[in-house]
């Protein structure tokens, strides 16, 4: 199975770690992975702007980069959402297989490699974060506004850690606020929906708070330093890729 | 005065918090409600799909039902008028009024209304209307205007209410019991219905095949109103339109439920004709909702029945307010809605939203109210109401990315920059992300470099 792996440009730059641990989470399942050099970023940030119109340039290198796949998987369910809702180019056949064949880390895990085992270790309190994009757009979990079954694609893989235990905030699927650049042009809002997520972990007194997206992460943790609190972030992917001690 | 943008007027409402923290958690208990109303009803989901369809195929017959309407209504005995806009809407009821010489006018809730400013319009010739919904009188003597289109002083705690009671009620300082207060309200109000000449209401639904309408009220304000007063002038939003009266089993169950977890309001009161002696009118309005029907991207938030419930799911209507949208209908809906009246002054709205999506979800007519949003989002910056700054940084930005090479070599910069003089970086004036956030930390090497030199055969 030959996996494109999509690395999104502020992970890429600021949380290398993250792109390490779904490398060799994918490697430990039997991928066969490849990075394309060449990959920036999926457009996300001028598209939610109002400026899609400037993304087509992305597009392009995105679908340069990305042909010739059986997957495409990244540890963001956000940029995934947005290759899978607005991901346009000249040449169609291909931005069609890449907008139906790109999967965020944990619905792969699940769905495509169909994971019931994990040899990892993590015997810390998680508080799990569930990011709205990964949620709502990719449906990764059951959503609390909908008459549905509930199920949820990263608890179940977090259930097979050894040593983790699970908590869950009071408002279980409430936004944290990054929202792209409504996290710099609406801050004080965003900075006081961080806030309040933040609270309800560290009042179940969490080790840590993990979630499927590391641009929801970078934001709580921009907070929960600026407060000196010792509840730290992780992404999914680095705690699933943990290896017994 | 300038109107603030949602942004700086939420700044300026987070700055009390512990109010903020209230507002938030007084509206999100509404929200649970609703959900714990939703898981009392298995078919819930299938009520909303029905919702969906008979208000899409509503909007695409409109024109057949609003004439079926209009002819029923009439043959009712109903005096039908036309508005386009929200002046003829209002000269409408002054016409009204002057024609049969009214001097009290007592008027229960409605959003049409207020989106047409009669209140002020009313005033500013001479006529005193009194708004009989408990919290819309209370914004009312408070010189404000509804900050929740159900709810219209959420943003008032009891000791807000008892002081506005005080000054215009002559009611006890500084008493702030509910049972006191709301007693207050009754009696002033009751003396209001009696002495009215002229009832105006809101209209909840308009039912095509039977000409007649729905208004739904919890206080019974609007049937105090219309069966006291010898006018009764229902206003009305021209895609309040449902095609038959059966198709009310499906809305009177959503709507109050997705607005409060009530199973049905109070009192769902249906007029079909004047009574002896008494005149009927209807005023269906279009304001603005013909170009709305135009729009592809757009049309189906006509489908809107009012149940707020967008707005208690809000994360950041919760924490920033109804008056920071500075628009007569606020929320989500509200940002979808009135981009299409006055799309500058409007510009700053389909951004105050993370695009969580969750009021789409909460809709019980399943408008997609966060993806309409992002298509907003575009209409407004290809209109050009945008800074320049804005669009420059976003044209830089849009540049870099899609160039391999120039990417690589930029991030390396800015990471060694931010190594080398992270106080720029570390400025709470220049960067709105570090006034209340660390920043990421500078690493030396990114993915792709760590790629490179450890993976790449």
């Amino acid at each position: 199975m030959k996996v494109g792996l999509f690395i999104p440009c502020y992970i890429d730059q600021f949380y290398p770690q993250v792109g390490i641990a779904t490398l060799q989470l994918l490697e430990k399942f039997g991928c066969e992975v490849h990075f394309p050099m060449n990959q920036t970023c999926c457009g996300q940030p001028m598209a939610n702007s109002g400026f899609a119109a400037l993304s087509a340039g992305c597009d392009k290198n995105f679908v340069k980069n990305f042909s010739g796949f059986d997957y495409i998987v990244a540890p963001s369910g956000s940029c995934v959402l947005h290759i899978k809702e607005h991901l346009y180019d000249a040449d169609e056949g291909t931005a069609g297989h890449i907008r139906t064949h790109i999967y965020e880390l944990t619905e792969f895990l699940v769905d495509v490699l169909k994971v019931e085992k994990l040899e990892a270790a993590f015997p810390h309190k998680v508080g799990l974060h569930i990011s709205c994009h990964g949620q709502r757009g990719l449906h990764l979990s059951s959503m609390s506004e909908l008459m549905e079954p509930s199920f949820s694609k990263p608890e179940k893989l977090l259930g097979m850690v050894k040593g983790l235990e699970f908590s869950k905030p009071k408002r279980p699927d409430e936004c944290c606020g990054f929202g792209g650049t409504f996290c710099v042009f609406e801050e004080a809002v965003s900075v006081k929906m961080g806030k309040d997520r933040v609270a309800e972990h560290a009042e179940n007194e969490v080790d840590y708070i993990t979630a499927a997206d590391t641009s929801c992460l970078m934001h709580l943790e921009g907070i929960l330093k600026r407060q000196g609190s010792s509840v730290k972030t992780i992404h999914i992917s680095e705690i699933l890729n943990s290896s017994i001690v | 005065m300038k109107v603030k943008t949602h942004a700086e007027a939420a700044e300026k409402f987070i700055q009390d918090e512990p109010r903020t923290d209230w507002h938030d958690e007084t509206l999100w208990f509404v929200r649970e409600k609703r959900d714990r109303s939703m898981h009392g009803v298995n078919e819930w989901e299938l009520l909303r799909e029905w919702a969906s369809k008979i208000k899409d195929h509503t909007l695409s017959n409109l024109d057949n039902y609003l004439i079926e309407f209009e002819e029923k209504a009439k043959a009712n005995g109903i005096i039908v008028h036309w508005a386009a806009d929200g002046a003829e809407h209002n000269q409408v009821i002054i016409d009204i009024i002057g024609e049969n010489n009214i001097q009290k006018i007592v008027k229960s809730k409605s959003m049409l209304t207020e989106e047409c400013r009669l209140n002020e319009f009313l005033h500013s010739k001479g006529i005193e209307t009194v708004d009989t919904d408990l919290g819309e009188r209370i914004v009312q003597f408070r010189d404000e205007t509804p900050s929740h289109i159900v709810l219209p002083a959420i943003h008032l705690k009891k000791e807000d209410v008892s002081e506005t009671f005080h000054q215009h009620l002559g009611t006890e300082q500084g008493n702030n019991d509910p049972q006191y207060l709301t007693e207050a309200a009754r009696q002033h109000l009751r003396s209001k219905f009696i002495e009215a000449d002229l009832a105006i209401t809101g209209v909840n639904f308009a039912i095509a095949e039977t000409g007649g309408f729905v208004v739904c009220t919890n206080e019974g304000n609007a049937d105090m109103g219309a069966h006291a007063a010898s006018i009764h002038i229902a206003c009305m939003g021209f895609e309040k339109i449902i095609p038959k009266a059966e198709h009310l089993a499906v809305y009177l169950r959503l709507l109050a439920r997705s607005a409060t977890g009530q199973p049905i309001t109070t009192y769902s009161s249906h007029y079909s004709k004047p009574r002896a002696g008494q005149q009927m009118h209807l005023v269906i309005v279009d304001n603005g909702r013909s170009k709305q029907l135009g729009r592809a991207d757009f049309r189906n938030s006509l489908k809107c029945i009012r149940c707020a419930a967008c707005f208690n799911t809000c994360p950041v209507y919760r924490r920033s307010g109804g008056h920071s949208y500075h628009t007569a209908v606020s929320g989500p809906i509200g940002s979808i809605l009135t981009p299409n009246i006055d799309m500058k002054a409007n510009a700053d709205l389909p951004f105050a939203s993370t695009l969580c999506g969750s009021c789409s979800n909460v809709c019980p007519v399943k408008i997609d109210i966060h993806e309409q949003l992002w298509k907003w989002r575009q209409l407004i910056v290809s209109e050009g109401y945008v800074s320049s700054g804005k669009k420059i940084g976003m044209k830089g930005m849009a540049f870099v990315l899609s160039k391999p090479a120039l990417y690589r070599f930029s991030g390396k910069a800015a990471r060694g920059f931010m190594r080398l003089f992270p106080f720029l970086f570390r400025s709470k004036k220049l960067n709105p992300w570090y006034r209340q956030r660390e920043m990421p930390l500078a690493l030396k090497q990114s993915f792709t470099e760590w790629y490179k030199q450890n993976k790449k055969a």
